[in-house]
């Protein structure tokens, strides 16, 4: 083995001889980065992604109107450079909405995984890690929400609670959750009974520690993938709830509920509900293209 | 596994159904108490007198602790009695029978149309794994399951039926043919066909190949990419080795002893992906005006009928539920293994 | 029946280029016994899977001549491959439990291959796969015919295994390691049912294995692998005048009762020897 200096970052990065942890951390991160890249379908997906978080968070700056200015003068006219994509049943401005519709999506998107990721991966855990009446109770409190179809479930929820954003949220955060718990509770079953796990009870250290610190981390990598994956699927029914009617309510530019205002129109003013639709497409697309990528490089064996 | 093992194990799945199905009763229930429409109110009107809605109040038990209620609940739930609908004011349960078989109907030709494409496809993509076709197949997959199905709908509603003209519009039949057919199993397809009505068959079939189509795209997706990830695993078995070794046509090699393999599991994914439609039929049908119980679904949830929404939910988790269920039968039936 | 291997070389590409796993190999086996002893790794197995072209999709194979009774496997299509394999030449796998088809009874996997390369019914298929599990001294055959490979032993499975590869009668049997997933106790008994079937039918036997001296017990021939390389070549006989370094290395690392030492020594691999 030759201890010759490694002089570029990528040399760096690259060593087969890393002198230390964080450098080892960081060849790998590099290395996944660059079987990541090399996959122009992930890249397409990581594009795609970004720009969605560019839109919403530039919408004003992006947005060419008032996404709530109404001009009945002007109702369900084509697209033209005034209106790029045209104006929806009130004379909306439908570019300035799908803009402004990113921030409610992803909105939406982020609190759903925020809340359904952090509360699945602790169930998960300590229904693997304890086992026993501890596991039976959780996973079968999982079971019974796996039973429901997600967006029966969702619909249910919504109806007791009033449809909103924040009902929105919660009803689809109700249904993500069970199967990140089962998913983390797999890994943490391969996890548990490993040496150094053992080893780590024989230092004297406390279940939670031992979760939170060692058997967590090793159950994030499955994780991310599960939920980027997922992410389009909470679109999809974040959406589907708005166009039932059932989710983010008129007249904020949700993309689902734009889709179902402007649905009477599909035949004379076709571009009018489809434009959001696509929108939804994109968005979907976007995190279904970058999941699969992720999935390429931090589970091979899935393939 | 010995039979009495069999038999044991297969009463520990019966028994963690019947644990699951009494969630699923439980949150149905809560939800229902939840919901901020008052079930009183409801059925009396706005303007009814005290003394009547006090009355109705107690006949609804709703002045009793909550387990009380969710006992009565539950004991009118095994008498089959899931309240009566404001909205159509006949029995819950009634209506469901009513709408179910046009869920039905559209689920299933669903399934198989996903199936026939989506497994073919799935070995396919697995056989030339990185190839074009593979790629082809992944694009196609992924659009699948980005793709909201209300639009996917209302575009093949405008290009189909508005623009080229092939499709008949919404519902599940023309109007003139309404009544054409008795009801026997309320699967209109059938019920043709048990009548011998040629025209009528024929356009209940022209009425379902756009709903069904649609609502397939998004399971074949599904059951491609499974298939193919299935069959990835399989092929790279050491068996598939011996069977070349043995000199058997790839033919044979590929759907024998790889697809042979996976045939079992598949099953069981076609079974979830089965009941996956029922939540794919809610949108569905609300864009083709499919007289279902998604549509029955929706319709209730805007018009507050709660009993209805309570009801349709309960019953499709139910048909959930059994759908697993039948799945891990087959799954224990069929894999010699898990004998 | 000849087989003719010529400067074989297979490669597999890697994200740095390609990586070699059989160099420059050359061997003729004609109706005899022959040994391959390597390390994991050396190339053995692929060696020996080359011949029957059976190789992972993404290998690079190259060699100046690779013929079977006289067919180039280089350049035979698929219909002609099928033609030596099973029916010319038979390959034994490892590991039963992962070998045979999980899901198809033991019967219908051998009655399988021999529909493969005989004309005949189902039933004089499955007939003569109870027959040949009885020449492969299975004491109940009808019952194992009807049994899936789970409900089977190791040494059962390899068995099935054996009968399976026999039943089209071929002219070679490539054993892979056929005795290494085993228990010790069942190891010789199938050693011993490979030597006498192959024998009595006047087969020829290549058997790959790690373990030199078995080989060298049951085999006329011995050569001896090392990184992708023939090392050492020589008759089974004579073993002990083995020059290579590394396969004196690898005869001095066994225990003997008849040499006793205090500690075995650790192989030395040289460098010099890649080249």
């Amino acid at each position: 083995m030759s201890a010759a200096r490694p002089v570029t970052w990528r040399g760096w990065l690259l060593t087969e001889t890393p002198s230390s942890r964080r450098q080892a951390a960081w060849g790998r991160r590099y290395r996944m980065w660059l079987a990541f890249s090399s996959n122009p379908v992930a890249m397409l997906g990581l594009v795609l992604t970004v720009l969605l978080f560019l839109c919403a968070a530039a919408a004003p700056l992006l947005a060419t109107h008032d996404p709530a200015a109404q001009d009945l003068a002007n109702r369900l006219a084509k697209p033209t450079a005034a209106h790029w994509f045209g104006t929806d049943e009130l004379g909306r401005d439908v570019y300035s909405r799908v803009m402004y519709g990113s921030r409610v999506t992803l909105g939406m998107v982020l609190a759903v995984v925020l809340t359904a990721g952090p509360v699945g991966l602790a169930i998960g855990c300590m229904a693997g890690y304890f086992g026993g009446w501890a596991d039976r109770v959780l996973m079968r409190v999982t079971d019974i929400f796996l039973a429901f179809p997600r967006l029966i479930l969702a619909l249910a929820f919504v109806a007791a609670i009033r449809p909103g954003i924040t009902s929105t949220v919660a009803a689809i955060a109700l249904t993500a959750w069970p199967p990140i718990a089962r998913l983390a509770r797999a890994e943490t079953l391969t996890i548990r009974n490993t040496d150094y796990i053992a080893a780590m009870r024989l230092t004297g250290a406390g279940p939670f520690r031992i979760i939170l610190r060692h058997v967590a981390p090793l159950c994030l990598d499955s994780l991310i993938v599960r939920v980027t994956l997922d992410m389009s699927a909470i679109i999809l029914t974040a959406a589907a709830l708005g166009f039932l009617g059932m989710g983010v309510q008129p007249p904020s530019p949700e993309w689902g509920a734009m889709v179902a205002t402007a649905r009477r129109f599909i035949l004379e003013q076709w571009w009018v509900p489809t434009i959001p639709g696509l929108a939804i497409f994109v968005a979907a697309l976007a995190f279904n293209l970058l999941g699969d990528g992720v999935r390429d490089v931090l589970d091979p064996k899935q393939r | 596994m010995s039979r009495s093992g069999w038999v044991r194990s297969l009463g520990a799945t019966s028994s963690s159904v019947l644990v699951t199905l009494f969630g699923l009763i439980l949150i149905t229930f809560l939800i229902g108490r939840v919901m901020p429409i008052d079930p009183v109110i409801a059925i009396v009107g706005d303007h009814a007198p005290p003394d009547v809605i006090e009355r109705v109040r107690v006949e609804l038990a709703l002045d009793r602790p909550l387990p009380v209620q969710f006992w009565i609940y539950v004991r009118n739930l095994l008498h089959g009695d899931l309240g009566r609908s404001v909205m159509t004011s006949n029995t819950v349960l009634a209506d469901i029978g009513h709408f179910f078989p046009a869920t039905m109907e559209l689920a299933t030709v669903a399934i198989l149309g996903a199936t026939l494409v989506g497994v073919p496809l799935g070995v396919l993509a697995a056989v030339r794994q990185g190839h074009r076709i593979d790629h082809i197949v992944r694009v196609v997959c992924l659009t699948g399951q980005s793709v909201p199905i209300f639009l996917l709908g209302l575009l093949a509603l405008l290009v189909f039926y508005a623009t080229l003209g092939w499709a008949p519009g919404t519902g599940r039949q023309d109007v003139i043919y309404q009544g054409d057919v008795a009801p026997m199993t309320g699967l209109l397809t059938v019920d043709a066909l048990i009548a011998g009505n040629w025209d009528a068959l024929w356009d209940a079939l022209a009425h379902l190949v756009l709903p069904a189509s649609v609502l397939a795209y998004f399971s074949m997706a599904y059951i491609t990419r499974m298939t193919r990830s299935f069959m990835l695993e399989a092929l790279h078995g050491e068996y598939i080795i011996t069977a070349r070794a043995k000199g058997l046509s790839p033919l044979r090699v590929i759907w024998r002893h790889a697809f042979g393999n996976i045939a079992v599991r598949l099953v069981t994914v076609l079974a979830l992906t089965y009941a996956g439609l029922l939540e794919g039929a809610v949108v569905t049908e609300t864009i083709f005006s499919w007289p279902g119980l998604g549509q029955y679904l929706t319709v209730s949830l805007l018009n507050a009928d709660m009993n209805a929404v309570l009801g349709a939910t309960l019953i499709i988790g139910m048909t959930y539920l059994a759908l697993n269920l039948g799945a891990d039968l087959l799954y224990r039936l069929l894999d010699p293994r898990a004998q | 029946m000849l087989v003719e291997i010529d400067n074989l070389s297979i490669a597999f590409p890697t994200p740095t280029g390609l990586s070699h796993a059989v160099r420059g190999v050359s061997l003729r086996i004609g109706a005899q016994k022959l040994g391959i002893v390597g390390e994991s790794g050396s190339g053995k197995s692929l060696t020996a899977r080359s011949l029957l072209r059976l190789l992972p999709e993404s290998a690079k194979l190259t060699a100046d001549r690779l013929t079977f009774d006289g067919i180039d496997i280089l350049r035979a299509n698929e219909r002609t491959m099928r033609d030596i394999r099973g029916k010319r030449a038979g390959l034994i796998l490892q590991d039963p439990k992962y070998a045979l088809n999980p899901v198809m009874t033991a019967g219908d996997q051998i009655a399988e291959a021999w529909r493969a390369h005989k004309k005949g019914s189902r039933r004089e298929a499955m007939q003569k796969a109870v027959d040949l599990l009885d020449q492969v001294r299975i004491r109940d055959p009808a019952r194992v015919a009807r049994a899936y490979p789970h409900e089977l032993s190791g040494g059962m499975g390899q068995r099935v295994m054996i009968a399976m590869m026999l039943a089209p009668d071929p002219e070679m049997l490539i054993a892979d390691e056929p005795t290494s997933a085993l228990d010790a106790t069942v190891q010789a008994d199938i050693l011993r049912l490979i030597e006498d079937l192959v024998s009595r039918r006047g087969m020829a036997l290549v058997l790959i294995s790690h373990d030199l001296p078995l080989v060298s017990h049951f085999c006329d021939d011995v050569v001896v692998m090392y990184a992708g390389r023939i090392v050492e070549r020589l008759r089974a006989a004579d073993l002990s005048r083995a020059e290579h370094p590394y396969t004196r290395g690898l005869l001095n690392c066994l225990p003997a009762l008849s040499r006793p030492q205090p500690s075995l020594p650790v192989m030395v691999r040289d460098p010099a020897w890649l080249a």
